[in-house]
């Protein structure tokens, strides 16, 4: 048994004996205990370096408003920084390292900051770093040397590149009734809920329910607090309609009573099973919401308030009542309000030592007396604590007179040894997620604290989150605000007794102790991890950062990983007394969320790794299995190249591509976006979104359309076939099948909801191959049966329907090679085995699959545009389609594509490039009149896509050119620095092969 | 943030995409007036305050809502389908 | 006022810190001025700040409703780059880095411009092609740009996903280098500084109620703290731009307001260098000199005067992070919060005489705001003094919608939330 370990009580199980290290060296604690428990039971102060001076810091508090004791586990293989020891369930085999010090925890470089304490001050780099104006420092260059060294002197734990091999898990939770926070509140309303009727969730962020209850060595209902606590959470638990969630911190409050909580479920687990989550994510949508998130105890202002054993009067009582540990073996409190001789109470009881109570009231209540007197102690009253004394731990302390109404000291200074200051500055209701609720708090005078407003229909809130400081309240606000949530009325019945507790715990207006601040007193810190003093706070103020906000983001105070949950009233405290005005006046800040930190992985809980769905087509197994080289086309997978053994990319595209002009080859279209378009009104709907008729499309025959947006840019383009008086086909690009379909009900239900037009996504639904080469006819000739497939039944855009091998398709013959071309259509389970028996047809042919190269290859040898040149800021005109701007009728676009801007000759217009250097383009290399790599010349404009093209044996490309056709015929070059390029080029037209579409035709 | 879809019931924000201002009103189809048509293309009122505005459930039913929304305090005041909201008149 | 340096720093530390002075007066608003800038962001601040600096014009006063730098200069992800498209965009902003290296001296002041590296990763070759025409339109127009292979990537960032099984598999980077962070809060304090040296008045808590008027002129403001009149008065309230905008009688305007949410990580050791971009969605990140990872996504895609977004968004934004970085899934969200962005139609800024006699307007920043605000500063206070814009902003007009030259870097049209 350590020496700090009491023999008996609290709720640890001294039976079970827990092994763990601190920066490698082996303690022992027991299960029941955090790791702040254990090193406080293991007589361990230091626990961590300050952020900036790199201070000595302890344990602090015992919650989750840790500033000091952060530590980094080492877990699973990785690093897990900065967490509160406070917050770290001990189990076996817990390996946690200290930081933010260097070489070690007892001897640390960094701590020498402390000697440029005033050199480095609130906000000293604002006026300091800058360098010189001239010289081979000047700009940016001297910061970024000095930065250097201040990065590595910031930050606190160090972060690894390992990837975090853990699971983390999301859920959905509806309930009628949240209730945030278990404590004594938090259980009367969940119990006041569930009797309702209602379906509850209650989540409390400890491993157990209890709060305060679990220590405060107080009855309810005449059992210990802790018994009554646990039976509570019991009897709820026996519950069908209550989902008890513990480990489990509601972190955020979002809009429509949708809370996000996180449940830690296996960090306390020493061997979590296999596929265990580590974390869940919740997602929780409530009726209604009950706020039982309790309050945190403030400390005091006095320097040298930030040594090693200065701590939390709760805490103090805390780890002795549920922990079994005495924080020190004298202990001195310190404090402003009764709660501080609740604490000296509960420590004596467990056995240890009150050496004396310093209270800076003239006068204490007689209750507060009389457990002073129990705790063997008469309270120093109208004295303050001006001074600590230690090295890496408080020694002892020195008391001087205080005048509470002026805050004057006087009289000599006493010295008092100790090796605990237990401190209490008043308690603080955790009013964040109301804050982010939207509630804007109020000051209230008597608590000397914020508290949340009245509140609305989202939100009702109990104990001591409403400044119900007493278990009494605790009781009955939380019964109230559980049947209030409810939609129930106040109930009259008895509530569980409780002892009378004529403590005063509304504290007395002082935050701080304002003792001259020397050598050997050392600072007096208002928040403990950021190192910012009170003096900091008066600079702030004297250099005009006096806005709560200022004063936040000039001296960081409240930024640091605990968000300021001790030190945001103290330092607005202080500010608000150095611009002479009230606390409130001097304003809050608004929370946001998170309450505190919460693992970014469990946020992206089954989402990342599995970001966004990969998209296959039916056909997608047989491409790889024939050595296709898949890509990427925004979530499709589409074959780039099918490579032969040993052939480059280049070689094989010109090897498809040629194919396909030579004889035939296939190629999987699938992911064409698909829309049937359905209903009396079709065609009318399809005139007014094409910018082409479509309306005098014959049954059985196929139209090319292009599609503006309103505001007269060319949108998209794609084929579309009416298959039936009332009933098209439209195809769409892959990349816009999405927002082209949202683009046509956004019409269809806002704009023309006369129209009787009925839409379907059916992209998944048809698999799709084109076929194409001078043999394609023959290939389906070979395979298709039900239909001919010759130039009268099947003309140039002509529609018709059969079977392959059993399988329904509808064929269509249109070409984006140039070629004699059909695309093949089945229903997307029949994708594959037409597909094979296309290629079976075609293998006497020679018929070559082709990937997306070959496919850009043709299309450019041809001067089709696609995605590269609709691009969102080209117009129809620019890319030479103004032929397809109907003039019969308005379209989507047509009222705002004339306007000057837009029809200006001088845009950037669709042009051929060739290479006049024997070297391959490149997409996004610009063209500029001249220039070199050296002396980069003025860009004119850029390419788009570029290859190399077998049927006219040399590199080509599309561009987008200023002046477009007017440069048809000049030399230019092509430029792009970035790939080291740059060669003569010639600008042509676009259409590069048979222009007149001899070979589709034929 | 929920959104209850008439069809559908009450839904999360993540199923539904937004379409903004619904206030605007397009101008006749052949209308040759540019400025009519710039204003409606691109200005908004934009108030800071009760909105007007469409989304549409693209992960649910794919109908278009009109809802009356609070932009300052993200309040949902109505719902109704954009279809029979604009066909009976009630569009703002 | 003193200068700030080192050897001032070592003085004062001397003398217990005691002789500082306010960063800027806090003075009353005079019955009238030259030119009132109303909004007390980076934006007015550096308008009010080159104004005086460059043009003489000192009679100026700042009106800010809230507390100075309130607005998205106090709440921004604080990356300062040109890695632009089009040539106008590519023009303003270069100009705005240029500015931005010396900014420090110029204002005496440390704004912590670091220079170190905007990396925009590409993960298909469509992607690579695009961000290389990017980088060449960036390098003829006079920037730096430069193309990583993966390997050079690998070298420089590590921690990413370069496996070859991420969803989003990197196959190139592009870089500038010239790009980086600034302190942003540190901005706007230093202009409110030299701004005020130069004989400003910043006059906080002094909400613009409604404008005054001379028939169509605008003449000056109404404000919670009275009645003040210029003969020039310029906007510069992006977030808030329509309400302003309502006040003077303009109900329509080509902005929407939406909300930005942000993020910054628990504090760690040195972690990344430079600033990443993920291109298989949208997500942007960098780490402070404090050592927290700050980083943010798209918008939450509705209007929103908030300041708050919701759930959604926050997990689109850790996945993304968490399938760039797959070590940053153990590490944790110290904080969120959500910033109004003035949306314009196409993506671009408008900074113009007009739209009434007497009044200047700049807004419709977008999520760009912070890096422009040096050249946005420095453009506006040259329209405001010589009524007519200045080369890098002359393209920034209000009537480019009418006249069909939207500057769409996108390509997303007048889709204000795709910008």
């Amino acid at each position: 048994m350590s020496p700090r370990r009491t023999t008996s009580g609290g709720s640890i199980d001294r039976r079970r004996t827990i092994r763990f290290t601190f920066d490698g060296e082996a303690y022992t604690g027991h299960a029941g205990d955090t790791l702040a428990s254990a090193l406080l039971a293991n007589g361990v102060r230091l626990v961590g370096r300050s952020f900036k001076y790199h201070r000595p810091r302890g344990v602090f508090s015992a919650g989750i408003d840790e500033p000091s004791a952060l530590v980094t586990v080492l877990k699973d293989g990785v690093r897990e920084p900065n967490i509160p020891a406070t917050r770290i369930e001990l189990h076996d085999g817990l390996r946690v390292e200290s930081q933010n010090r260097f070489p070690s925890l007892a001897f640390d470089f960094g701590a020498i900051n402390q000697l440029g304490g005033r050199l480095l001050g609130a906000g000293f780099y604002y006026k300091t770093f800058m360098g010189p104006v001239i010289g081979p420092l000047k700009g940016t260059r001297f910061w970024m040397f000095c930065e250097r060294f201040i990065r590595r002197a910031a930050g606190l734990g160090r972060a690894d590149y390992a990837p975090d091999p853990s699971r983390y898990e999301r859920m959905n939770a509806f309930c009628d009734v949240l209730v945030a926070g278990g404590g004594v509140a938090g259980l009367m309303a969940a119990e006041a809920a569930a009797k309702a009727g209602k379906r509850v969730i209650l989540a409390e962020q400890e491993p157990e329910t209890g709060g305060f209850a679990k220590w405060s060595n107080e009855t309810i209902g005449g059992k210990p607090a802790a018994e009554w606590a646990k039976t509570a959470s019991e009897r709820l638990a026996a519950l069908d309609n209550v989902r008890l969630l513990t480990r489990t911190m509601v972190w955020g409050y979002y809009d429509g009573n949708t809370l996000a909580a996180l449940e830690r479920v296996g960090d306390h687990l020493a061997r979590p099973p296999k596929g265990h989550a580590r974390h869940r994510h919740w997602t929780i949508r409530a009726g209604a919401v009950v706020l039982a998130t309790g309050a945190l105890e403030r400390p005091l202002v006095f320097p040298g308030n930030d040594r090693p054993g200065v701590m939390l009067a709760g805490a103090v009582r805390r780890y002795a009542g549920e922990y079994g540990v005495l924080c020190g073996d004298k202990t001195v409190f310190f404090a402003n309000n009764d709660s501080a001789y609740q604490a000296a109470s509960t420590l004596t009881k467990a056995g240890g030592h009150v050496a004396a109570i310093v209270d800076v009231r003239p006068t204490i209540s007689e209750a507060a007396t009389a457990l002073a007197a129990e705790a063997g102690v008469v309270p120093l009253t109208g004295q303050a604590v001006v001074e600590t004394k230690g090295g890496k731990h408080i020694t002892g302390i020195v008391v001087q007179s205080f005048d509470a109404a002026t805050g004057a000291l006087s009289g000599d200074a006493r010295p008092i040894e100790c090796d605990c200051l237990a401190v209490s500055g008043g308690w603080q209701p955790v009013i964040h997620l109301a804050s982010q609720a939207g509630a804007k708090a109020e000051w209230d005078e008597t608590l000397q604290a914020f508290l949340p407003p009245a509140p609305n229909q989202r939100w009702s809130g109990a104990g001591s989150f409403l400044g119900q400081m007493t278990t009494a309240g605790a009781l009955e606000s939380g019964r109230n605000a559980g049947l209030s949530a409810s939609g129930k009325k106040p109930s009259r019945a008895r509530l569980p007794e409780v002892e009378p507790s004529p403590l005063e715990i509304a504290p007395a207006p002082i935050f701080e102790i304002k003792a001259p601040i020397s050598a050997t007193r050392g600072k007096a810190f208002v928040d403990l991890q950021h190192d910012v003093t009170a003096d900091d706070v008066r600079l702030a103020h004297r250099e005009g950062f006096v806005s709560v906000e200022h004063l936040k983001r000039y001296t960081t105070l409240g930024m640091a990983t605990d968000q300021g949950k001790t030190s945001n009233v103290p330092g607005l405290a202080i500010m608000a007394e150095a611009r002479g005005i009230s606390i409130p006046e001097a304003g809050t800040t608004r929370f946001r969320p998170p309450y505190s930190p919460v693992a970014i992985g469990a946020l992206a809980a089954e989402r990342y790794g599995n970001l966004k769905p990969n998209r296959l087509t039916p056909m997608h197994d047989w491409h790889v299995e024939h050595g296709a080289r898949m890509m990427e086309a925004g979530l499709w997978h589409r074959p780039m190249i099918y490579g032969a053994p040993g052939e480059t990319v280049e070689q094989a595209y010109i090897r498809e591509a040629a194919a396909v002009r030579r004889s035939v080859g296939i190629v999987d279209v699938s992911t064409l976006g698909k829309i049937a378009v359905k209903g009396p009104d079709a065609a009318e709907f399809l005139d007014r979104v094409y910018t082409n008729m479509f309306s005098t499309l014959a049954i059985g025959k196929a139209r090319y359309g292009l599609m503006l947006r309103e505001d007269g840019i060319a949108f998209d383009d794609g084929t579309t076939w009416r298959l039936g008086e009332d009933d098209f086909l439209m195809t769409t690009t892959t990349a816009n099948a999405g927002p082209v379909m949202q683009h046509l009900e956004y019409f269809l239900d806002i704009v023309w909801p006369d129209l009787k037009v009925h839409l379907t996504s059916v992209t998944d639904q048809w698999a799709g191959a084109a076929v194409a080469g001078p043999e394609a006819r023959k290939v389906l000739e070979k395979c298709v049966i039900g239909t001919a497939v010759d130039n009268d039944t099947l003309p140039f855009m002509g529609i018709v329907h059969g079977r392959i091998d059993g399988a329904p398709v509808m064929i269509c013959r249109l070409s984006f090679s140039g070629e004699l071309a059909y695309e093949v259509y089945s229903g997307a389970g029949h994708g594959l085995h037409v597909w094979e028996a296309l290629m079976e047809a075609g293998e006497s042919f020679g018929i070559t699959p082709y990937g997306m190269e070959a496919l850009g290859t043709l299309r450019i040898e041809k001067g089709h545009v696609t995605g590269a040149e609709i691009d969102g800021r080209t117009t129809a005109r620019d890319l030479y389609l103004d032929w397809m701007l109907s003039k019969k009728k308005p379209f989507i676009g047509s009222g705002l594509m004339d306007r000057p801007g837009l029809i200006d000759q001088n845009r950037i217009r669709l042009v051929g490039v060739v290479s006049l250097d024997g070297q391959p383009l490149g997409g996004g290399a610009h063209i500029v009149e001249q220039g070199s790599l050296d002396a980069l010349g003025q860009s004119i404009g850029h390419i788009t896509a570029f290859c190399y093209s077998p049927a006219l044996a040399k590199y080509i490309g599309l561009a987008l050119v200023k002046g477009g056709k007017a440069q048809h015929g000049r030399r230019a070059f092509v430029s792009d620095p970035l790939r080291k390029r740059f060669g003569p080029v010639e600008l042509v037209s676009h259409h590069f092969f048979d222009p007149e579409g001899r070979r589709m035709h034929g | 943030m929920l959104i209850s879809c008439p069809h559908c019931g009450p839904r999360d924000l993540a199923e539904f995409s937004y379409q903004g201002d619904a206030t605007r009103t397009r101008p006749e189809p052949a209308s040759t007036d540019t400025k009519a048509w710039h204003d409606y293309v691109y200005t908004r009122p934009n108030p800071a305050g009760p909105h007007h505005e469409y989304w549409q459930h693209a992960g649910g039913c794919r109908a278009h809502l009109l809802i009356v929304r609070d932009t300052l305090s993200h309040e949902i005041h109505s719902v109704a389908l954009a279809r029979s909201a604009n066909a009976s008149g009630a569009r703002a | 006022m003193a200068e700030y340096s080192a050897l001032s720093l070592l003085k004062n530390a001397l003398t217990g810190n005691c002789d500082w002075k306010p960063a800027w007066r806090k003075p009353d608003p005079k019955p009238a001025y030259d030119v009132i800038i109303v909004g007390g962001g980076g934006h007015g601040l550096a308008t009010a700040c080159y104004l005086a600096a460059e043009h003489g014009i000192t009679n100026v006063a700042v009106l800010e409703k809230g507390w100075l730098g309130s607005g998205n200069i106090g709440r921004n992800t604080t990356i300062v780059r040109s890695n632009y498209l089009l040539p106008e965009s590519i023009r303003f902003y270069d100009f705005s880095v240029k500015l931005w290296e010396n900014l420090s001296h110029e204002l005496n002041y440390n704004v912590m411009f670091s220079q170190r590296g905007v990396l925009n990763l590409a993960h298909n070759p469509a992607q690579a092609d695009a961000y290389i025409r990017r980088g060449n339109a960036m390098r003829h127009g006079g920037g730096d740009a430069d193309w990583l292979t993966r390997e050079q990537i690998a070298r420089k960032v590590p921690g990413l996903d370069l496996s070859g099984t991420a969803r989003f598999p990197v196959v190139g980077g592009l870089l500038q280098k010239r790009a980086g962070t600034a302190r942003h809060d540190a901005v706007a304090w230093g202009y409110a500084r030299g701004a005020d040296r130069r004989g400003v008045d910043i006059i906080e808590n002094c909400e613009v109620t409604g404008f005054l008027r001379d028939g169509d002129r605008i003449i000056g403001v109404s404000t919670s703290r009275g009645d003040i009149r210029a003969k020039k008065v310029g906007v510069a309230v992006a977030g808030s731009t329509s309400r302003v905008l309502n006040l003077a009688g303009i109900g329509q305007f080509p902005i929407e307001s939406h909300v930005l949410q942000a993020f910054v990580s628990e504090a760690l050791k040195p972690f990344v260098d430079c600033v990443v971009t993920f291109g298989g969605g949208h997500l942007y990140m960098s780490q402070s000199d404090k050592g927290g990872l700050v980083f943010g996504g798209s918008l939450d895609y509705y209007n929103s005067y908030a300041q708050r977004g919701n759930l959604p968004t926050v997990e689109d934004v850790m996945s993304e992070i968490c399938a760039m970085f797959p070590s940053v899934a153990r590490l944790r969200l110290l904080r969120s919060w959500g910033g109004v962005m003035d949306m314009s139609m196409d993506g671009a800024p408008i900074i113009t005489k007009g739209p009434l006699p007497g009044m200047y307007l700049n807004c419709g920043w977008c999520y760009g705001g912070f890096k422009a605000t040096p050249a946005s500063g420095y453009s506006f206070a040259w329209t405001i003094a010589k009524d007519e814009p200045h080369a890098i902003n002359a393209p920034y007009t209000l009537s480019r919608f009418e006249r069909g030259a939207a500057i769409d870097e996108t390509g997303h049209g007048p889709t204000p939330k795709l910008h």
